[in-house]
């Protein structure tokens, strides 16, 4: 298990290093030169090069990026070219309201889609399998931002019960509950039906197993069978899915943020993307890529935790 | 006398070949308009895909013209059944040309998202030597959740339409690649392949007649359920300002203006995400029937 949990951890690193580099690249080798974007349209020819000079831009590729790396094992992901803001200390304000909508999403969508997968599977092709698997496949197909833009509309402007947006209360206050409820289910949505497709099909396979019969032909109580049985078993796949869909909600919440002006790392990147703001960019993209393999990482050790049957030797 | 025997048994044998394939296709789409929500989602396409030839047909405006003493009409005002938006411009001919949009888009990079995730995944799949170097990018490509390789590489080229298709396109790769390599691996273990190369067939030959055609399958189920990420893809990054630009019509950027008028015009906000919804509905069904109708052990009872 410790040897697992080491290899797995010096393969995150890799991988980590990979992205890094990758997203590093990839804003280096964008067209437009940063110093233009810093100096304004009045620069001229000695203003920009003083500003390279400055940013170190005029350095070979490689050392910036050495230096880059430096910086981000410090906790320092460069300054913005917009603000001169430190990208460090954006993101650790707006972090906060970003976690905040992920974890709210994830229990919408665990509270909806385990008992709906659980329930559809029992009763196959009762009307509630039916509807709820049509419901989840329109769940898939929702756009995510008109769902929000939905509930505004019901919630918010006819009924008046919930506010339209922003997140600036506390989550454990009244307030700030209110404020999560509608970008939650937006958000939460889509997660809901993968787990309720992925909890039907697991429980499906799991009642159809040897072992659930010979628990039924030596009289164990229906109920015990369903929960005690069954669900154990099929709960193994469930958990990653769940696991994925936490790494998939933190790249969510992006879209979600923009509906419902909501002030998180989100917002910041996409203002960044449409400024042309690269160390933003740079720095919130790898925020998000580094939290969804490490919250990959943390799943797949957990499943080897719970399934006996699973040996990454 | 021999050699025409011999082109005679050929004949037979690509006849023998063709009439399976034809079996084979029959029973798929048998199998498929058995589903109810698939001939549903196929109704919906093929809706879809007659709208966006024939737009300017069905449109009656210029999607892009302004006429702003007619602004914001509601739903069923006259000569404008869907009403106006904030310029004036006919709601129900932006819709059909966003249909077009939207198609053109999905199937583009769709297909180029196929075309560099086969080639990689067969590479991978089939050489071992490549498979180590290949998969290692594809888990790289793998480490950006959801919709963020996208931004990534519009982040890098700039917010443009095209670029929208790039990105979806790239973002595709890995997963078909993963996809392809599986159903290689599994291909290539059969006897059949064996017994071909045995006989000194190249591996050209091999990867693109055996191999291929028994992978087609899970690429075709692919290809559908990706057309509907694309769709929502492209809608969602011109929702966000980073695709489409004002003033073309596309859906997702439709959402957005709407959102701004959504307290006296909330028409302009609900229509195109009905639009979206539908579609990609549409294509997921289609793309579940598709898995099941394709299933070989799925047993029809006729």
């Amino acid at each position: 298990m410790v040897g697992l949990i080491v290899k797995r951890f010096l393969q995150l690193l890799l991988l980590l290093f990979g992205i890094s580099f990758l997203v590093f690249m990839s804003m280096h080798i964008a067209p437009g030169d940063p110093a233009t974007v810093i100096g304004g349209p009045t620069a001229t020819e000695s203003d920009l090069e003083a500003i390279r000079e400055e940013l170190g831009l005029n350095r070979p590729v490689l050392v910036q990026y050495v230096d880059y790396i430096r910086g981000v094992v410090q906790g320092d992901l460069g300054y913005s070219f917009q603000n001169n803001q430190s990208v460090t200390e954006a993101i650790m304000t707006r972090f906060p309201q970003t976690l905040n909508l992920a974890v709210a999403s994830m229990i919408v969508a665990i509270l909806i889609g385990v008992p709906a997968g659980i329930i559809s599977a029992i009763k196959q092709n009762s009307w509630f399998d039916f509807s709820s698997t049509t419901i989840a496949l329109a769940g898939i197909s929702i756009p995510n931002f008109w769902l929000g833009a939905m509930l505004i509309l019901i919630f918010s402007v006819q009924l008046q019960w919930l506010p339209v947006g922003g997140l600036s209360a506390p989550f454990w206050t009244i307030e700030g509950i209110k404020q999560l409820i509608l970008p939650a289910i937006t958000l939460g949505t889509a997660s809901a039906a993968m787990i309720a497709r992925m909890s039907r099909s697991a429980m499906l396979e799991v009642i159809r197993a040897d072992y659930i019969r010979t628990a039924k032909a030596k009289g164990v109580k229906a109920w015990s069978v369903i929960w005690v049985h069954a669900l154990r078993n099929a709960m193994i796949p469930v958990i990653t899915v769940i696991g994925l869909n936490f790494g998939f909600l933190l790249g969510g919440t992006i879209i979600t943020e923009q509906v419902f002006a909501i002030n998180g790392v989100g917002r910041l990147m996409i203002d960044a993307i449409a400024a042309r703001d690269f160390p933003v960019v740079q720095g919130t993209v790898l925020l998000v890529a580094t939290l969804f393999v490490v919250v990959n990482l943390i799943v797949d050790i957990v499943y080897a935790l719970i399934d006996p049957r699973i040996s990454y030797d | 006398m021999a050699s025409s025997e011999l082109i005679g048994r050929r004949e037979v044998k690509t006849e023998i070949k063709k009439q399976k394939k034809e079996r084979m296709l029959v029973k798929t789409t048998k199998r498929l308009l058995k589903n109810k929500l698939a001939v549903f989602g196929l109704i919906i396409i093929a809706i879809q895909v007659i709208m966006a030839i024939f737009a300017p047909l069905f449109a009656g405006y210029d999607p892009v013209e302004q006429d702003l003493p007619n602004a914001q009409l509601g739903i069923g005002a006259e000569g404008h059944w869907l009403g106006t938006d904030n310029y004036g411009r006919d709601v129900w001919s932006r819709l059909v040309f966003g249909a077009r949009i939207s198609l053109v888009v999905g199937v583009t990079s769709v297909s180029l998202g196929l075309i560099g995730g086969v080639i990689l995944g067969l590479l991978s799949g089939y050489f071992k030597k490549l498979d180590g170097p290949i998969m290692r990018v594809v888990d790289l490509l793998f480490a950006f959740p959801g919709i963020l390789l996208a931004m990534l590489i519009i982040a890098m080229l700039g917010t443009s339409l095209v670029n929208v298709v790039i990105a979806i396109s790239i973002w595709s790769v890995p997963t078909c690649a993963r996809i392809v390599r599986g159903s290689v691996l599994s291909v290539k273990k059969q006897e059949y392949i064996l017994a071909m190369r045995s006989l000194g067939a190249s591996n050209k030959r091999i990867l693109f007649k055996h191999i291929l055609p028994n992978c087609m399958a899970p690429i075709i189920v692919f290809a559908t359920m990706r057309m509907a990420t694309a769709i929502l893809s492209t809608a969602a990054l011109s929702f966000l300002g980073l695709g489409a630009q004002p003033p073309t019509p596309e859906w997702g950027a439709m959402i957005a203006t709407g959102q701004d008028f959504m307290f006296t015009s909330p028409h302009l906000t609900i229509i195109p995400g009905i639009a979206i919804m539908l579609v990609v509905f549409a294509f997921n069904v289609v793309g579940d029937g598709l898995r099941d109708a394709l299933d070989p052990n799925m047993e029809l009872d006729t």
